[in-house]
């Protein structure tokens, strides 16, 4: 049951004029998403709808969107608004358009093309919406129809250069648009790669950044895929990613929240081949009136496969986090081995956490677990401290790092590490309570 | 001592067949199908009701026309072919209820034998379990036993029918103040037309003397029961009442839809344990029961405790979530729940804390065992609202799968708005562990056997919150219910 709101002319105006601009080989998948959008709009209402259960879209929904434009801007805006090494093969989409300029030279190793462009060969068209489902999701069916610039990633058979790429979409907060970006990554066999993405930027006023991510995790290969929101108050931010793992595949999802209004990851990945895993691991620190949603779903298809899912949630001011995480093991994947956790801790009286660890199982020799934890600052391992003679702000300054600080130290690439300490870390809310 | 007839409870191993699955021939007096105002007023006049619960009745009834089958929740992880409910009797009562027996020597020598057979001791010679047992056919409460030990301790336990003429100030104060006749579809439905239940009243500082329990049996075929339990302990009382059900084995469904209200004031306590074995239908799926009931208990004084423990082992269906609203401060909510499906059954239970007080606690405890065919879902919310300062939850739900074939779910929702809360919840799924059996397979023990005592081991800490009486028979009926999951 998913009540709708009515799709704005406008929308089907400004898909008219895209279409123009855009090449052949998309437009008869952008119809059908378009098609879809319309018939079943975006997720207004949460009653009997779980994937929207405690997360009002109305907000994000209600408002007329133009699409955002290119203006200018320096290199240096971006940098300071994202993780940047010259290292790295760094691409970066400036209101959803991809910004040539300020991007690396290709590697030669790794193809990184961009969806806008003509030429594509039929397995990579093919690929695009492939392992997504946007019949029953608004936001995907929008993206969908609206694609324009984003990022196609092909890692070819058994290279391992351990290259990072850098994905930055930022957002210059032009007030009232919506930007879609869009990334696909296909990893060849016993291959490996690193791809960051960044959802930056943002203005003073209401913009939306509607992401959709597919990944597919080829025979062997490991794809370390990290992903940072981190926008103005005043910024909508959905994402949506979809991520297949074939036979003896690995995936791993580092997850890091710390700003925008509404922020919303759903993130699904389909274990779909025996011995493959996924580790996905999220920090999230929302604070002022900041609402983040993680929607997380594991799918076990086949059997002997392992999946780790671990979320920290710190919250402070008026603040909501929500996590909504689902393992399903299906009738095959036998021997399977699942641990799910969410971890939260709250600073504030008025802070809210709803948890929801669902699992669903359908064989029966496996092992699953799951846990979910709510509290705050533990007082006997403050009156610990304080019995050693570190003061009672150090104190909790300490616990509130040493809580975030294992998500972060599992980042391998170091110099995102420090930039993840430097951003979390430091803003981090010292203390709040009087034990 | 008399010779007790047939204490049915004791199922030997060898017989894997419902025992309790015989219908009575009793004679009853049965309401046409369908339910529409007339039929609700028909119930109305047919108990002698005053006013304003006849009332009380249409305004649900209006609300439940009001809003359709739609409105029927399905959000639970359960399938099943859409309920006519026009198809439903809605009112049947042994005949021999119309002018109600002043005691247990007037009631029909038949239905003595009935119950009985079912194994629920009316007699006398029951008096050394010291339970006193109101016993409810279909729509009607036939006997309720032990009055005088009742009247002395000043406790009330009748048929809610009864407490309307005799104690309609309190009926009055508190039908309907846990669970508002709105509050879902099935117990919408339950307001318009509940037959008959048990009312029970603890007065201030009295600790109910005897465990009461009400004993519930759906008898005639396409007949829907839907019974009304209502349970008030006042400031400093204390009360364990306990309820069993059994069915006919029918090829059609039969609608269960109860509703159960718990009120515990300052200092009370109330300890309500369950052994539900509606019939669960036959291997293959067909008939059974749709248990579709609302229990909730409010902890309004402060100190109050109310505790549910439930064995869950029949029924086609289950839906039900016993719940807890924690109002009181320093009040204590708990749960303990053994869920076991096979063939093809479902079931969807758990419960739901909502912690409004300060300080108040609650522990969830939650086993769940699925075989065949069968799904099993525990489905639970904990609520930590923002005044519930320094509250604490404790969950644990774990799952055992038997077979490839069937489904065990976990779906916790937990929402916390109080910084000062400690909550934490976990779960585990597994199958029985290969070295326990072999270990018990090695010392000589046969395979069924030794899954029996595993999976018995795994309920033992839910057990051990029943009354012994109902421990031992919870066993048992696990044991029956587990047959033929083995090999």
């Amino acid at each position: 049951m998913q009540d709708t709101i009515t799709i704005a002319d406008q929308y089907q105006e400004d898909f008219q004029d895209l279409c123009a601009t855009l090449p052949e080989w998309s437009s008869e998948f952008r119809n059908e998403a378009m098609l879809i959008f319309k018939q079943i709009g975006l997720p207004v209402h949460r009653k009997g709808n779980e994937k929207w259960k405690y997360t009002s879209a109305r907000p994000i929904a209600e408002p007329q969107y133009s699409l955002a434009t290119f203006e200018e801007v320096d290199l240096d805006t971006i940098k300071k608004a994202a993780p940047w090494h010259d290292s790295w093969l760094n691409v970066v989409f400036v209101n959803g358009q991809y910004q040539g300029t300020f991007s690396s030279d290709t590697s030669p190793a790794i193809q990184v093309s961009n969806i806008a462009s003509d030429d594509f060969p039929q397995d990579i068209v093919e690929s695009i919406g492939g392992i997504m489902d946007y019949s029953d999701d608004g936001f995907a069916a929008w993206n969908s129809a609206f694609m324009s610039d984003g990022s196609i990633i092909s890692v070819p058979d058994g290279e391992n250069s351990g290259l990072v790429i850098n994905l930055i979409f930022f957002n210059q907060g032009v007030p009232g648009t919506v930007n879609h970006p869009r990334v696909l990554v296909t990893s060849g066999k016993k291959s490996s790669v690193n791809v960051i993405e960044n959802y930056v930027g943002g203005g003073e006023d209401n913009t939306l950044t509607n992401s959709v991510s597919e990944i597919y995790v080829g025979e062997g290969s490991t794809v370390n895929h990290y992903r940072l929101m981190s926008e103005t108050d005043h910024t909508y931010d959905v994402g949506y990613g979809r991520v297949k793992i074939g036979t003896g595949g690995r995936f791993n999802s580092r997850a890091f929240f710390r700003g925008s209004g509404i922020g919303r990851y759903d993130l699904n990945v389909l274990v779909d081949g025996e011995n493959a895993s996924c580790d996905l691991q999220g920090l999230y620190f929302t604070s002022g009136n900041q609402h983040m949603d993680n929607f997380i779903n594991i799918d076990h298809l086949k059997p002997h496969c392992q999946s780790n899912l671990f979320y920290k949630g710190i919250l402070d001011g008026k603040s909501r986090a929500v996590f909504g995480g689902t393992v399903l093991v299906r009738k095959e994947a036998q021997k399977t081995d699942s641990i799910q956790s969410d971890k939260n801790l709250i600073l504030s009286p008025d802070a809210e956490v709803d948890s929801k660890p669902a699992l669903f199982i359908y064989a029966d020799d496996v092992k699953c677990a799951h846990g979910a934890t709510a509290g705050n600052i533990d007082a006997d391992t403050v009156f610990y401290m304080r019995s050693r003679g570190v003061d009672l702000e150090t104190a909790s300054r300490l616990i509130i790092y040493g809580f975030a600080g294992e998500v972060i130290d599992k980042v391998e690439i170091e110099e995102l590490r420090a930039y993840l300490e430097e951003a979390f870390l430091t803003s981090l809310p010292s203390h709040r309570f009087e034990f | 001592m008399a010779d007790q007839k047939v204490i049915s409870r004791q199922t030997g191993v060898e017989d894997s067949q419902y025992k309790w699955g015989f219908e009575l021939d009793i004679e009853s007096d049965v309401a046409p199908k369908g339910l529409n105002e007339d039929i609700v007023r028909f119930i109305s006049a047919k108990k002698k009701e005053p006013e304003w619960l006849l009332e009380w009745r249409l305004k649900a009834f209006r609300h439940w026309t009001d809003q359709g089958d739609e409105a029927a929740p399905k959000w639970a992880q359960v399938n099943f072919e859409e309920i006519d409910f026009q198809d439903i009797i809605y009112y049947a009562a042994p005949k021999s209820g119309d002018d109600a027996p002043k005691s247990l020597d007037e009631v029909d020598p038949e239905l003595l034998e009935a119950f009985d057979k079912l194994g629920i001791p009316l007699e006398e010679q029951k008096k050394l379990s010291g339970v006193a047992v109101d016993a409810v056919l279909d729509s009607v409460s036939v006997a309720t036993t032990y009055q005088d030990m009742l009247k002395e301790a000043g406790v009330i336990f009748c048929p809610i029918s009864e407490a309307v003429q005799k104690y309609p100030e309190l009926v009055q104060k508190y039908l309907g103040s846990v669970v508002p006749y709105s509050d879902n579809f099935y117990a919408t439905l339950n307001s318009a037309v509940f037959s008959d239940g048990s009312f029970c009243y603890v007065p201030p500082g009295v600790r109910c003397p005897i465990e009461l329990m009400t004993y519930f049996r759906i008898n005639v075929a396409d007949s829907g029961q839907f019974e009304r339990t209502l349970i008030i302990a006042d400031e400093g009382s204390y009360v364990s009442y306990l309820e069993g059900c059994t069915a006919p084995m029918r090829k059609s469904h039969q609608l269960h839809a109860a509703v159960v209200e718990l009120v515990a004031l300052k200092d009370a306590e109330i300890k309500y344990s369950t052994l539900q074995n509606w019939y669960p239908g036959d291997k293959n799926g067909e008939g059974g029961v749709f248990n579709f009931v609302t229990k909730r208990g409010a902890a309004r004084g402060e100190n109050s405790k109310i505790s549910w423990t439930q064995v869950e082992t029949g029924s086609a269906i289950t839906w039900k979530y016993p719940s807890v609203i924690l109002q009181g401060d320093n009040s204590v909510g708990e749960f303990y729940s053994v869920a076991l499906v096979n063939n093809y059954q479902q079931a969807d239970t758990g419960t739901k804390m909502i912690h409004v007080g300060k300080n108040t606690k609650s522990t969830i405890i939650a086993k769940g065992i699925s075989a065949g065919k069968a799904e099993n879902t525990y489905r639970g919310q904990v609520s930590i609202l923002p005044g519930a300062d320094n509250a604490r939850n404790f969950t644990q739900c774990d799952s055992l799968l038997i077979g490839d074939e069937c489904g065990a779910h976990t779906v916790p929702y937990i929402e916390v708005r109080n910084p000062t809360a400690q909550m934490g919840h976990e779960a585990t799924t597994s199958k029985v562990n290969d070295d326990q059996l072999f270990y018990l397979q090695q010392r000589g023990i046969d395979l069924e056997e030794s899954n029996y005592m595993i999976i018995n081991g795994f309920c033992r800490g839910i057990f051990k919150e029943l009354p012994f009486e109902f421990a031992m028979e919870a066993s048992q009926l696990l044991r029956v219910s587990l047959e033929g999951t083995v090999g």
